[in-house]
């Protein structure tokens, strides 16, 4: 078994511009995502409009610099993730492939293996 | 220690033909570590070059260079247990039980290939590194040949494969034959795959030769395994059957003095009846099934060249007909490239420019030099060498492969003597 990170991303105007009605489809897919990943789902969360966000970083004077906004000004930006288990990557694509933002033409869902630190720490 | 005699360099290139990949597949069930186990299947080879020549050929090779591979597998497992308890395994289905003496494992060996096709040609893969595992892995072609494949170096080539081996292990791409379900999507890729590495020998991008003999091979040989292990698959028999009936004019597209030679202009006599035979049986089989697919049409449209007596008395109207099921099923700027080409040959070289016209302003063929040298043919035959002239040198300017320029500037120098030819008789 391994754990993979799964991100959601979008295109967040549009995310807004959704109707309850749509919104709702939306945490019905999710629910049954939920149900057929079953125990496979370790955890997930939607997240805050990108707005909300704040970036740190290393600044020239060795401080922190903190500013607005995510990393990355992007039109899509990462709305949500979930940390599955699974077989393979076989197994996460198929649960993955399940997520109802792919049924929007702007979902994009990134699948990224977890660092097992079992195996990899001395 | 005798000297290398040919013997032993034939049946050992004849051993790696074949058996690469059953011995590499026989060491990852060792392994479980796609580079150990190619790391031990290179030392076997390299340790039978000696010991063959000392001791005579094996009766039977595969089985010499598999014991010897998963000895030395065993062996730097041993050695490095401690290591390699640390690194991803690759992941596989314990369903074959793994054989811990050295029966020959022949049974599984034939399933393994397959797992293995599907796993380099997994689409968490880039195509190139897909193609690029394919050939090391499957076919064993050395790193340098990949690379030289790709026109990269080797450096950028090694990089690359390791990437690849590295994400197989990490991100845990299964060492597994997909389920029926998911079957016929991941197939597509392992055809593409091969397909694009039977084009690339059948058309050398780059070089001296036309014709890269080693990778069309590697290409057959994969094909007719593929449709060995799949049989009710019609699209793995199509493509085996297009390989096959394109193949067969191999030894008629270079003239003796390494000139390029057209489908149009090439001695049927030397095309390769038996190969044609071959592909047009497997090809009706594949049809009889079910609706064709891509590469069902295209075996069809090499089928149709394959059995018409000359380019003037080839079937056109069947030819553009077969193009109009393909871009249905395969909608592509080449294949509307090919079409108009043909309705040229149907209707007249006036009927084919005017189909090329709107393929100027698709930006996939811009660097495209098949579509400049075929608008070219039909001004040169609609007797406007001036445009013939321009268009076949935009064509030159597109290709590197020097067969393919030689045969370009012949063709410029061929319509400037008609030109004034033309020039001198209309003055007398």
């Amino acid at each position: 078994m391994a754990k993979y990170l799964v991100l959601i991303y979008g295109d967040e105007q549009q995310w807004d511009a959704r109707t309850p009605d749509e919104q709702e489809t939306n945490h019905a897919g999710h629910r049954a995502f939920a149900a057929a990943a079953g125990v496979r789902v370790v955890g997930g969360e939607q997240l805050e409009a990108s707005s909300t966000a704040t970036t740190l970083r290393r600044g020239p004077d060795g401080g922190v610099t903190v500013t607005d906004g995510p990393f990355l000004e992007t039109k899509e930006v990462l709305g949500g993730f979930y940390l599955l288990q699974a077989a393979d990557l076989d197994e996460a694509i198929d649960l993955a492939g399940r997520l109802p933002e792919l049924t929007t033409s702007h979902g994009a869902v990134e699948v990224w293996p977890v660092v097992d630190l079992s195996t990899s720490m001395s | 220690m005798s000297g290398l005699s040919d013997d032993v360099v034939v049946a050992l290139a004849e051993a790696h033909r074949r058996e690469w990949a059953s011995v590499l597949t026989a060491t990852v069930r060792l392994t479980r570590d796609l580079d150990l186990a190619e790391e031990c299947t290179q030392d076997a080879f390299a340790q039978a070059l000696t010991t063959w020549s000392e001791a005579g050929i094996p009766d039977r090779p595969g089985a010499w260079l598999t014991t010897v591979a998963r000895n030395r597998a065993r062996d730097l497992l041993r050695r490095e247990a401690v290591l390699r308890r640390k690194l991803p395994q690759l992941v596989m289905d314990d369903v074959l039980p793994v054989p811990d003496d050295d029966r020959d494992p022949a049974p599984a060996v034939a399933d393994d290939r397959l797992r293995l096709i599907f796993t380099c040609c997994h689409p968490a893969l880039s195509r190139e590194a897909q193609v690029a595992l394919t050939l090391r892995l499957l076919c064993g072609l050395s790193t340098g040949e990949v690379a030289r494949v790709f026109l990269v170096q080797e450096s950028t080539m090694a990089a690359r494969i390791t990437r690849a081996k590295r994400k197989i292990a990490t991100a845990r791409i299964p060492y597994r034959v997909p389920s029926a379900d998911e079957l016929p999507v991941r197939l597509d890729a392992v055809l593409d795959v091969l397909h694009l590495v039977f084009t690339t020998g059948h058309t050398a991008p780059l070089g001296p030769a036309l014709v890269r003999d080693d990778l069309v091979d590697s290409a057959l040989r994969l094909g007719r395994l593929l449709h060995d292990l799949l049989p009710q698959e019609s699209e793995a028999t199509a493509l085996l059957a297009l390989m096959l009936l394109t193949g067969a004019r191999r030894g008629s597209r270079v003239s003796d003095s390494g000139g390029l030679v057209l489908l149009a202009d090439q001695d049927r006599g030397r095309w390769d009846r038996g190969q044609i035979t071959e592909g047009v049986g497997l090809l009706v089989g594949a049809l009889g099934r079910r609706p064709p697919g891509r590469y069902a049409v295209q075996a069809a449209l090499a089928a149709v060249h394959a059995e018409a007596p000359s380019w003037e008395a080839t079937d056109w109207g069947e030819v553009v007909a077969l193009y109009d099921v393909l871009r249905t099923l395969w909608p592509s700027p080449v294949v509307e490239l090919n079409r108009a080409v043909a309705l040229g040959m149907r209707d007249g070289p006036a009927a084919g420019l005017a189909a090329l016209d709107p393929l100027l302003d698709e930006p996939r063929l811009a660097t495209y030099p098949y579509l400049s040298a075929a608008r070219a043919d039909f001004l040169r035959r609609l007797g406007r060498p001036d445009d013939a002239t321009a268009a076949f040198e935009e064509a030159l300017q597109l290709t590197d492969n020097e067969v393919e320029r030689a045969f370009l500037r012949g063709r410029i120098d061929e319509v400037q003597a008609s030109r004034r030819d033309e020039g001198a008789a209309g003055s007398l």
